[in-house]
């Protein structure tokens, strides 16, 4: 399993093995939402806001 | 084949997607597009290779767009543009539905407080006040009396942006506790389920809890013919159950999540979806070797010496 470090708190964020750029995970320890920005090597951004024409 | 994904965000749904697409052995070209760029005279690189190009943009202003674009490049495009400037825009929808015959909550749309106000008293109350543009239940407002309309009209109005002065107001549907949602291909239904909550919204985003619905012919026919009346592709169609019996269609989805009605039916929702792909490519390729066939025969019958008549 692959972590990386939350970019708000600094706890370790365990990826799942099949973490895709563009994914969304949350920080288990400041419930940060996280985007998975790299994955080899794992690096997480803060996520977006929702914006209003975000949807389906 | 090769296939471009255009994305902001990667939800479950593109998960399972790309899963069943990279199972497949099919090449996959992830565009996020916050970073790319779209000119006037080509493709983003490597979008112009790509067999075709799944719209699975999370914004609704960047999925009309980058539709848009990818329909000028001359890539094949999933959803077409066209439907996907009519799913984006209540407006639209409901205006493609009542054209086609469709069966859809009465609607009225108003450009001022005060006209919506009078549009809000004439259909009387509970009605409903959506955003043209939305999803996921946001900013959906079920009135109930003259004062809690003057007030979120009021919000609306201060909410500045021009949007939020397009009124659109809808009569209330009373449903049985839930709303059905169908998974259509060009028409054809893939999986159906039925989201029930104790709210008035009952989007899965919401929290509904979900079940396989058993379609019926009516609800079948309705989705194919709501698929029709907005262009086709991949949509998510939603309908409510009448009190007096029969179906209405609020919505039609064209970037539509699919994670729950996977969880809740027993198809497997992507790869119904990855291969009606390959046989929508295989088909275009027919053509598009017809096509050649055609013009090469054409060709053929321009360079050929004219019979001499007796």
């Amino acid at each position: 399993m692959t972590e990386a470090d939350c970019v708000t708190c600094g706890a370790a964020v365990a990826l799942p093995d099949d973490a895709e750029v563009g994914e969304i995970v949350d920080c288990g320890g400041c419930g940060t939402e996280l985007e998975v920005v790299g994955v080899d090597p794992a690096e997480l951004a803060e996520a977006p806001d929702l914006a209003e024409d975000w949807g389906e | 084949m090769e296939v471009g994904l255009l994305y902001s965000r990667i939800r479950p749904d593109e998960k399972l997607l790309l899963s069943e697409l990279r199972e497949r052995g099919h090449e996959v070209h992830k565009v996020d597009v916050r970073k790319a760029t779209f000119g006037l005279d080509a493709p983003p690189e490597p979008l112009g290779d790509c067999d075709v190009v799944l719209d699975r943009c999370l914004a609704t202003s960047r999925s009309k767009y980058a539709s848009r674009f990818m329909a000028h490049y001359d890539v094949p495009v999933v959803n077409s543009p066209e439907t996907a400037k009519t799913c984006s825009d209540k407006v639209e929808t409901s205006l493609a539905l009542a054209e086609a015959g469709i069966p859809t909550p009465e609607t009225t749309v108003a450009f001022t407080k005060e006209s919506a106000l009078d549009a809000i008293e004439a259909f009387g109350y509970p009605c409903v006040l959506k955003p043209v543009v939305g999803s996921w239940g946001r900013l959906m407002a079920k009135l109930e009396s003259r004062s809690a309309a003057e007030a979120v009209l009021e919000h609306k109005e201060t909410l500045g942006h021009y949007e939020h002065s397009v009124f659109y107001v809808q009569q209330f549907v009373q449903k049985p506790g839930r709303d059905l949602r169908v998974l259509t291909v060009d028409g054809e239904p893939i999986a159906a389920m039925s989201r029930t909550s104790d709210h008035w919204l009952t989007n899965a985003a919401t929290g509904a809890e979900t079940a396989s619905f058993d379609l019926d012919p009516e609800v079948e026919k309705l989705a194919k013919q709501a698929s029709d009346a907005v262009g086709g592709g991949l949509l998510g169609v939603d309908l409510m159950e009448l009190e007096n019996g029969g179906y209405t269609v609020h919505e039609v989805n064209h970037t539509v999540e699919f994670k729950a009605l996977n969880a809740a039916v027993d198809v497997n929702v992507a790869a119904k979806v990855v291969d009606w792909l390959e046989a929508k490519v295989a088909a275009e390729a027919a053509d598009d070797a017809e096509a050649d066939d055609t013009d090469a025969d054409d060709a053929d019958a321009d360079t050929a010496p004219a019979e001499v008549g007796q």
